[in-house]
Order: C-alpha cells, then structure tokens, then sequence
C-alpha cells in the first residue's frame, strides 16, 4: 500500500528543502511542493493560501453548522448574518417536529439502512472470504473473479431491472426493500479475502485435527486478527449505506414513510414552506454520523475505499 | 460434512445477493432495453432494437455532451484543488493537521446534502457568493438557471464533495514519498515546478491514477447534485446519463424503462472500459516504488 500515514512521526525533519532559487518569496505557495524550505515569508505565503481555500471550500460546512441555531431573518440576508449572538433552538425544534416531511421517522429509516446494509455486508463478506481462503472447494478462483468483477458495475446500469424485482417481489411498500439488493457486495468478500489471506494456514490446519469446527474458527480465532479490514468494511458500508440516494429516491417515492433522511432533505427542500434555517438543521442532523467518522474514522475510511486499487 | 457442504452454506448468502441483484439484474436490463412500456407503466412488447436506434439521436448525442463536459469539470477540479492543499500541508507547519482534517469534512456530506447547501449558498437573497462578487462590482451569474451556469454548479457541488477524500488519499501519497529520492534531488538542484513535477507527481502517481478515476466513476454515477440543483435544467443544460437514466424510469411516471435499460448498457460500456483502463493499460505506466 502507497496509502500510509506512518511516516508522519517517524520523520519529522523529512520535508527537506530546496531555497526555492529564482523564485520571488511570497509568490502563491500553491507552485510550491513538499519539497520546499518552510522559509518565512514561504510560511506565510502558504498560510494565507491554506485560509483563502478555507473560506472558500468550508464556509458551506459553517453555514451547516451554525445556519441551523439563527433565526430565519437574520439568516436570510446578504451575506448570510451567522454571527449576530442570538442563537436558537427553534429551527432544529421546528425541524424535527414539522409535519411536511417528519425527520424522525426518516433518521429511524436512515440507522436502518445503514445499520443492517453494515451488518449483511459483513456477515456475508467473512462467510464467502473464508470458503474462498480456507475451504477446498471446486472453482474457487473462478468464483472470486465472478465476484470481483461485480464490482466494476455501476449500479445506475441495473437500478432499474432492480426495482422492478424488488415491486415484482411485492415489497415495494416495505422497509425490506431499501437494504434489499445491498446485503452482498463484491468489493466487501474482496476486502476480506485479501485480509483472510494473510492469516498462516498451517494454523487452520492444525486447528481442524484438534477438531476445531468452521464456524468457531471463523468466529475467535481468524475474525480478531482481521479487525482492521473488519472495522473498515464497517465503516465503508455504514457510509454508503448512509449516504444512499438514488435507491431510496424510488423506494420512497411511492411510499413517503420509507423516506431516509437523504430523501427527506429533498423533499423538505421542495417545500416552499422551509426556511433556509430549517433545511440547515436538518442537513446537520443528517450529517451527524458521516461527520463523526470523517473527523474520528479517518484512516478507516481511506483504508476502506482504496483497498485493493493502490497496491 | 465436508468442506464441500460449509463451502456452499458459507457462499451462498454472498452468492445470493450478488446473483439476484447484480448479475441477473444485468441480463434483465439486456432484456428489458428491447421492452416497451404499456399503459399501466409494466415492461410489454417487444419492440426489437428501437430504445437502441434512440442511442444514436441528436438527444442522446446531447447528453452524452452534458456527461463529458460534467465529468471533465469534476474530474480536472477535484484532483487540482485537493492537490494545491496537499502540496502545502505537506510543509508539516504548525496547524496543518487541523487545516487537513479540516479540508476532509466535505467528504462527509451526501449528494442530497451538499446539493441543497449549494442551493443556499447560491440564494440570491442571501448568497455570500454573490455578496463578495457586489464587493468589486461583478453582477452575480444565474448560478442554476443560466445553462452555462447550472453545469458549473452541478459539477462545482461534485467537485466539492469529492476533494475531501481525495485529499486525504494525495496527503497520505505525500506523506509516503521516499525521503532519499528528494534530498537526492535537492542536492542535484532541483525546485519548485519542476520538483513536483518530475519527481514529486511521478513518485505518487499510483495515488494520483486511483483519485482520477475514482472521480470519473463518482461523476458519471452522480444523481443527487443533477436532480436536486436543476432537475436536469434549464432545457436539459444539465441532462447527464444517470439523470436520464432516472428521469426516463422514474420520474413523473414516465416508466420507459426500454429506454432507461439502454442507456444503462452504454453506462455499463463506460464502466468497463475505465475498469479495463485501471486494470490494464495505465497500472504498468504509473510509478511504483
């Protein structure tokens, strides 16, 4: 793997320096590169580009944030006031007990989605990576490259023969059938298989002629040294589970008690009756655990979505 | 019972899953696009090759424009912009740890999420774009509803969302560069442009390939930023592939699901081609150490 963060400590010295030659200090220090001298003036000049981007790309994330606490009018104005110091609760209270398009109900749906599309990820992923590893059955190698070619299929190409299966199958209306087609996915058994694989054979070996069953060789003694491909299949899913928009936008289209809150937003959104300040609470609320992991999960979720691609 | 038997039990659910909703669903689309729609909205006749002779339309021909052009904005952008923050938080100044995770949060927001944030941010009563723009004098675009416009915000929003991960991916490419091979070309004299560019870019560029086509694939899948911001408008300026994937089966009833299965095949063709490409040809150009 090329993606490591490890050498962060280990050298800290190591962005060595070339005194940019000919070049004017101050000059924008997005020409400059890793492999430039922390000089004064280059210090600055990088600071004040690294706040200039920051303005720019994040001040969306703080009308996220703070939108939500101000009141409609001072919100509405150009630029937006988020610093008046009159901060609310009214736009989150508001928010969750609107009758539009009830957030509750939709942030239920959403743990739902999220929580049990994880889970069969999961269960589904280790069971088939260790008949892969550690079983000796017939066409393995063709049956992991039946799966691993599943995941070069985008999933706008099948979306619609899917859900008409899903309404063929009578489970329109139900719950079931927005986690339905995720519960099984090609680059999950391809995460664990490549985790599993690291793991020594002659241990499963001996393990089965002290009558070790697979199941509970699975289960205490193969699955916990395989926790960071675990964690961060997890937290894959969880994401993608989470973030989930085109599937839920059918699903619930015809039925508005299956809206996640993905789809709640946009519905909320084409409710001429939602403030601005209304919309931002309930954007924050949904943003609430992809936040979290992203501040918190971070080497997980870059090990979870280049596993396999940068090797 | 043998490990044919566990063999089976343990595969089955993953087969399953993958066989109902991935691999038969991809035969049912090759069917489904020689389908027509009957009146209540249920796949019927057969009606040969017609949803495929409508691949070779003006239309269609349009929408793949909208398609290139998106997935070029969002693509060049969201390896540009992650790159001029990762190159200076390489520096390891004081703060940068918080800037980069700062930089990171966008990667949290969802299609749905970040789409209708944009929209606010884009407000004419209230936009802070536009406030800054009044500051020296420059009359405000019609961010959504100019064509020109509506597909550099769409593409913007995509951009956006993508340059938080794809940040941490670059950073994470800098931070592994072999310190010998740079002190190596300090001491050979090498600087500034042409040190990133000779050495620096070279030396990631396993990472550099994974980020541009995982961003080619985010934007050819994109729905949300399409369907939320403009709804495809004005007069389908921001029609892309998915958006008339969905908008053919999906919206307004329209349930012509042929058409839609077609379109879907040529999105599968691009799939594979980019999946042949990372596998294939460009994996043996790219550096690796």
């Amino acid at each position: 793997m090329t993606i490591q963060q490890a050498d962060n400590e280990q050298a800290p010295q190591a962005t060595p320096a070339p005194a940019a030659g000919g070049r004017r200090p101050g000059r924008a220090p997005r020409r400059s590169t890793a492999v430039t001298a922390p000089s004064r003036a280059r210090a600055t000049a990088t600071y004040v580009w690294l706040v200039v981007a920051a303005v720019i790309l994040l001040f969306p994330v703080l009308l996220t944030v703070v939108g939500g606490f101000v009141q409609t009018f001072a919100l509405v104005h150009q630029p937006p006031g988020l610093f008046s110091g009159h901060y609310t609760l009214d736009s989150y209270h508001n928010a969750l007990t609107q009758r539009v398009v009830p957030l509750l109900p939709a942030f239920a749906n959403s743990l739902f989605v999220a929580g049990v599309i994880m889970l069969g990820n999961l269960v589904t992923s280790c069971l088939a990576a260790y008949a892969l590893v550690f079983l000796k059955i017939p066409l393995r190698t063709p049956l992991f490259w039946l799966f691993l070619a599943t995941i070069m299929i985008p999933y706008e190409a099948i979306v619609v023969p899917n859900a008409l299966f899903v309404r063929v199958l009578g489970l329109g209306d139900h719950r079931i059938a927005l986690v339905l087609p995720f519960l099984a996915n090609g680059f999950g058994v391809f995460l664990m298989r490549q985790a599993f694989r690291q793991f020594p054979v002659e241990l499963h070996q001996a393990a089965q002629l002290d009558g070790c069953g697979h199941l509970r060789f699975l289960n205490s003694i193969v699955l916990p040294t395989v926790r960071p491909a675990l964690t961060a299949l997890a937290v894959w899913s969880f994401l993608q589970g989470w973030n989930m928009y085109f599937w839920p936008l059918i699903i619930s289209s015809t039925n508005n008690s299956l809206n996640t809150l993905q789809t709640a937003i946009f519905s909320l959104k084409n409710n001429d009756q939602s403030a601005p300040d209304l919309l931002l609470a309930g954007i924050a609320i949904t943003l609430i655990p992809t936040l979290l992991l992203v501040i918190f999960g971070q080497r997980w979720l870059v090990r979870g979505f280049t596993a396999g691609a940068v090797k | 019972m043998g490990d044919l038997g566990w063999g089976v039990g343990f595969l089955l659910p993953a087969l399953a899953g993958v066989g109902l909703f991935v691999i038969f669903p991809l035969f049912q689309a090759m069917f489904l696009a020689t389908r027509g729609t009957d009146i209540r909205g249920n796949p019927t006749r057969d009606v040969g090759l017609a949803n495929f002779a409508g691949l070779f339309t003006a239309d269609f021909g349009r929408v793949l424009l909208h398609t290139l052009v998106f997935t070029l904005i969002v693509v060049i952008g969201g390896t540009v912009v992650p790159m001029t923050l990762a190159v200076p938080l390489a520096q390891r100044l004081a703060g940068t740890k918080v800037f980069r995770t700062l930089f990171t949060l966008p990667f949290a927001y969802s299609a749905s999420t970040a789409s209708v944030v944009w929209l606010i941010m884009v407000n004419p009563s209230m936009s802070p774009i536009n406030w800054v723009l009044g500051l020296v004098h420059i009359p405000p675009p019609d961010w959504t509803t100019s064509s020109g416009w509506a597909m550099f915000t769409t593409a913007w929003i995509t951009l956006w969302m993508t340059s938080g991960f794809n940040l941490l991916v670059l950073s994470a490419a800098l931070a592994g560069m072999d310190q010998e091979v740079i002190e190596a070309s300090r001491l050979d004299g090498a600087s500034g442009w042409r040190a990133l560019s000779r050495i620096v870019l070279p030396m990631i560029s396993p990472s550099l390939f994974f980020v541009i086509v995982t961003t080619t694939l985010t934007a050819l899948q994109a729905l949300g930023q399409v369907q939320v911001t403009t709804n495809g408008g004005p007069n389908d300026a921001t029609r892309t592939l998915v958006f008339s994937i969905y908008d053919l089966a999906f919206a307004n009833g329209n349930s012509l699901y042929g058409p839609a299965c077609a379109q879907g095949l040529v999105l599968l063709l691009i799939g594979i081609l980019l999946a042949v490409l990372q596998f294939g040809v460009l994996e043996r150009r790219v550096h690796y150490r």
